[in-house]
């Protein structure tokens, strides 16, 4: 015992007593503050060469103004980016979301057909199938996209980035052709309320992104659909070892990722009235990609942000709408697009902003940190 | 040699060292031992410039260093192995242990790495380690012990003067282990300071010259082997006195077990699947403990993987309850009531970035499924009871599991699995890496659960553990059953039946 009485046993240490934090520190902290702080530096460029652009009226029993005109806009850009963000919380990418936009709308285009009659004595175009059953149809094209997509992956192992450059190329082709290569015109005006319609005053399409968001975060809420997305994204293995599901889980998100992506489809044919196999969705999934990054939610798996995907799909619409406001010229507008995206993940990086800061103080403090 | 005082560490607000020292002399093998949490791994990862201390110094042959980085320590002469395997899968042996460094040949800016003479260098530097291994094999196809000793060599080819292992020998069976210190000896006869972290006391008193011990980040003391004898050592670590034998009286007060004629709680007749495991029959009763014992390659983690679902069986059945049984999925395994915490404690284990409470519980989440989620007042209730339970050091439960040590990211696994009130509780080596006073704890648990009516599959490289704790043994040899061994068999005998081919030759 002689050792044990030699030893002197530590005196037990007083838990730390942090402070209380207060409400700025950690609004500082919160994943959300700069894509907010970057949708509003884009809101004020833009308001500051667009004066009318906080201007809202009330006209005809709508919300009129070139808010609800982005919000609207960004609407298909936000479905389409909310289904991606679960796909890369797993760790996976799907980047054939913009093909599949495309089937979907020539998949409505298609089971509507283009046939008109003289009713009561007017031309009217008619539908081939019931409303709901097109875009019942339209959609379930998307999903089985995702699904098949998801079952490559999970099922098959195959690299997520190959399955869905593979489904981007092939469904690109399928699109066109469905179309026949042409832009086949829609003209049943009860589709057209999808894109361009309004309900309580306000744009149907940003109503059902808004849906989609509330029934996803509903869904994550109160399931534990969650936690298993990001057990996935973090470590699949393990993950499977504690018995989580993770093969159907990661199938049923690309599911999901591809229905969202034709709802997307059926939103864009129905604003545009009509179906474009070769431009529908073009490059569509690389501003989803951006608007899930610009929102907080890490390309590696495992830890995502709706909301932050919500505003990443605003902020790319305020830019492009941006773009077009101040007369950039098309040919640089790709150009200054990329500058701006750039200049935000700079903005966003923890990293860049620290050493920012240490090029700042160094000098100025003159002296050993 | 190494000189290190006054070492102050805080992450945030809680010091995580204070005040330690540690004096490495040339010429001898250092144990550093300390429970789970004590400090080791801080106090290693600041030798090694992994992290800065806060305060204190460190010198090397009388001259102050700070090293930055794990290569300025390793130009200074401070060469480590790390307990996780840090190398790259992909390469090659001889690329792994020269990355960084490649020789070259050539000629102004066209210099092309010298294969040839990398693989010669690579093999004379293994043939001192008297390993057989081929340069040109790439890592990842090569076993968890034989990439620890390619670590090893990687930390030697470099000229080191001070050589840091951290716990190099958790994952080496006994002769592998010795090899290791042969080797050992003969760089401390060639002067090496070597600084060497286990959780295995015998190792301790088989090879070190000088003992120093932390406890809750402070230094407690040091000493030679002789002057502190395994108890004392054990109570240096632990701060109170551990009785080392207590299992035996746990024995004691184990019930009789359930009568032969009572039918089993899992059945295995003739199970297995081709390449992994030959034909196995084995029965698991009511609260019984069975014991697994085998040299790693045995068969032991594919009967475990296989008996869960991990992998797909071929032939034979497995009966749960009498119900013949067919798991494609863990899933199904853990709907009727099997439990299985993997070898693998990072990869298979824990999902690093999520909370304490998350880990906990996501198995019993992923068997309720989708629906109802448990509430996060009920989950961190339920965490809370578990890390109380298991005595779990975490500050929180809801900080991330990856911030744990290791033995208390094991108990987080064990917490995950009981909370889902597991029949049948498979334990893949469940001790290693932690150390003697959690190991006890742990086995006192399972002699709880057991009491209770659990059955337990307890798959140990350590034989006395096994022994101590197993109502039968069961030894694995080749990926087949070698034999069945009752409670009470001496560890001379579990050897022999463990190793016979060797024995009866």
């Amino acid at each position: 015992m002689t050792i044990i009485d030699a030893m002197n046993p530590p005196p037990p240490r007083p838990a730390p007593q942090l402070p209380p934090e207060s409400i700025w520190l950690r609004a500082a902290r919160h994943p959300l503050l700069w894509p907010l702080v970057t949708l509003a530096l884009i809101l004020a460029v833009n308001a500051s060469l667009n004066p009318g652009l906080w201007h809202l009226q009330w006209r005809n029993g709508h919300l009129y103004g070139s808010l609800i005109d982005i919000v609207n806009r960004a609407a298909p850009l936000a479905i389409v980016a909310l289904g991606l963000t679960l796909v890369i919380a797993t760790r996976g990418i799907d980047i054939s979301v913009g093909a599949v936009v495309a089937i979907s709308g020539a998949v409505a285009a298609l089971l509507m057909g283009n046939e008109s009659a003289m009713v009561d004595g007017s031309f009217t175009h008619l539908s081939r199938l019931p409303l709901g059953v097109v875009i019942l149809g339209a959609l379930a094209a998307g999903a089985l996209c995702g699904a098949w997509n998801g079952l490559l992956i999970a099922r098959a192992g195959l690299q997520p980035i190959i399955t869905t450059l593979i489904m981007m190329l092939a469904g690109r082709g399928a699109a066109q052709l469905l179309t026949g290569g042409q832009i086949l015109a829609i003209g049943y005006t009860p589709y057209f309320t999808i894109g361009s319609g309004f309900l309580l005053g306000l744009p149907v399409a940003a109503l059902i992104a808004l849906a989609v968001w509330g029934g996803m975060t509903l869904m994550l809420e109160r399931s534990a659909l969650g936690l298993f997305i990001r057990a996935i994204g973090i470590n699949p293995r393990a993950a499977r070892v504690a018995g989580v599901r993770a093969r159907t889980i990661t199938i049923c998100v690309y599911a999901f990722c591809g229905l969202c992506a034709g709802i997307a489809g059926v939103i864009v044919s129905s604003n545009v009235k009509s179906a474009d196999g070769n431009n529908a969705g073009l490059l569509m999934e690389l501003d989803a990609i951006l608007a899930v990054t610009i929102g907080g939610t890490l390309l590696t798996g495992g830890r995502f942000t709706l909301a932050g995907t919500v505003i990443g799909a605003l902020i790319i619409q305020t830019l492009t709408s941006t773009i077009y406001a101040i007369g950039v010229p098309p040919e640089i507008n790709l150009v200054v697009k990329a500058v701006v995206v750039f200049a935000v993940m700079l903005l966003q990086s923890a990293e860049f902003r620290r050493q920012v800061r240490a090029l700042a103080i160094r000098p100025a403090a003159g002296g050993p940190r | 040699m190494l000189n290190a005082t006054g070492i102050d560490k805080r992450f945030g607000a809680v010091a995580v060292l204070e005040e330690v020292r540690l004096h490495l002399r040339a010429g001898e093998v250092h144990a550093l031992m300390g429970q789970n949490g004590a400090g080791k791994s801080t106090l290693i990862k600041i030798l090694t410039g992994v992290i800065a201390p806060n305060a204190g110094t460190l010198a090397l042959d009388g001259a102050p260093i700070a090293p930055a980085s794990p290569i300025a320590a390793q130009k200074l002469g401070i060469s480590t192995v790390y307990q996780e395997v840090n190398l790259c899968p992909n390469l090659t042996v001889a690329e792994n242990i020269f990355a960084g460094r490649y020789p070259r040949r050539g000629w102004g800016g066209l210099k092309a790495i010298d294969g040839p003479r990398m693989v010669r260098e690579t093999r004379a530097l293994l043939t001192r380690l008297n390993l057989d291994v081929d340069p040109r094999r790439s890592v990842g196809s090569l076993p968890v012990a034989l990439q620890q000793l390619v670590a090893i060599a990687r930390a030697l080819s470099v000229d080191a003067k001070v050589l840091i292992l951290d716990e190099p020998t958790s994952s080496l069976d006994d002769s592998e282990v010795e090899s290791l210190f042969a080797v050992l000896r003969g760089l401390r006869q060639a002067g090496l300071a070597i600084l060497f972290v286990t959780h295995f006391l015998d190792q301790v008193y088989a090879i070190s010259d000088r003992i120093t011990v932390l406890r809750n980040g402070r230094f407690v003391g040091e000493w030679t082997p002789a002057q502190l004898p395994a108890p004392a050592l054990v109570a240096a670590m632990v701060g109170r006195d551990v009785a080392l034998a207590s299992a035996e009286s746990a024995d004691a007060a184990a019930p009789a077990r359930p009568a032969a004629g009572a039918a089993p709680r899992v059945a295995l007749r003739d199970f297995g699947a081709r390449r992994r495991l030959n034909p196995v029959s084995l029965e698991l009763h009511d609260g019984e403990v069975i014991g697994v014992a085998g040299l790693l390659g045995s068969g032991r983690t594919e009967l475990a993987r296989l008996m869960f679902g991990l992998d797909a069986a071929d032939s034979g059945t497995l009966q749960v309850q009498g119900q013949a049984v067919r798991f494609t999925h863990p899933a199904q395994a853990v709907k009727l009531g099997l439990a299985f915490c993997p070898e693998e404690r990072k990869s298979d284990g824990i999902v690093g970035e999520l909370s304490v409470r998350e880990n906990i519980v996501l198995a019993l989440q992923a068997r309720t499924g989708l629906w109802p989620c448990i509430r996060p007042v009920k989950q961190r209730e339920l965490a809370r009871r578990y890390v109380d339970l298991l005595g779990i050091r975490a500050a929180d439960v809801d900080m991330p599991i990856a911030l744990l040590s290791g033995g208390n990211q094991q108990k987080a696994l064990l917490a995950r699995w009981l909370a889902t009130s597991p029949r049948v509780l498979i334990l893949d080596e469940p001790t290693r890496g932690i150390d003697v006073a959690a190991k006890q704890e742990l086995m006192n648990e399972v002699m709880r659960l057991s009491r209770e009516g659990m059955s337990v599959l307890f798959i140990s490289s350590e034989i006395d553990e096994v022994l101590r704790i197993s109502d039968r043994i069961v030894v694995l040899r080749d990926r087949r059953k070698a034999g069945e061994l009752p409670r009470g068999t001496s560890e001379a005998e579990v050897m022999n039946l463990i190793c016979e081919p060797a024995a009866t030759a």
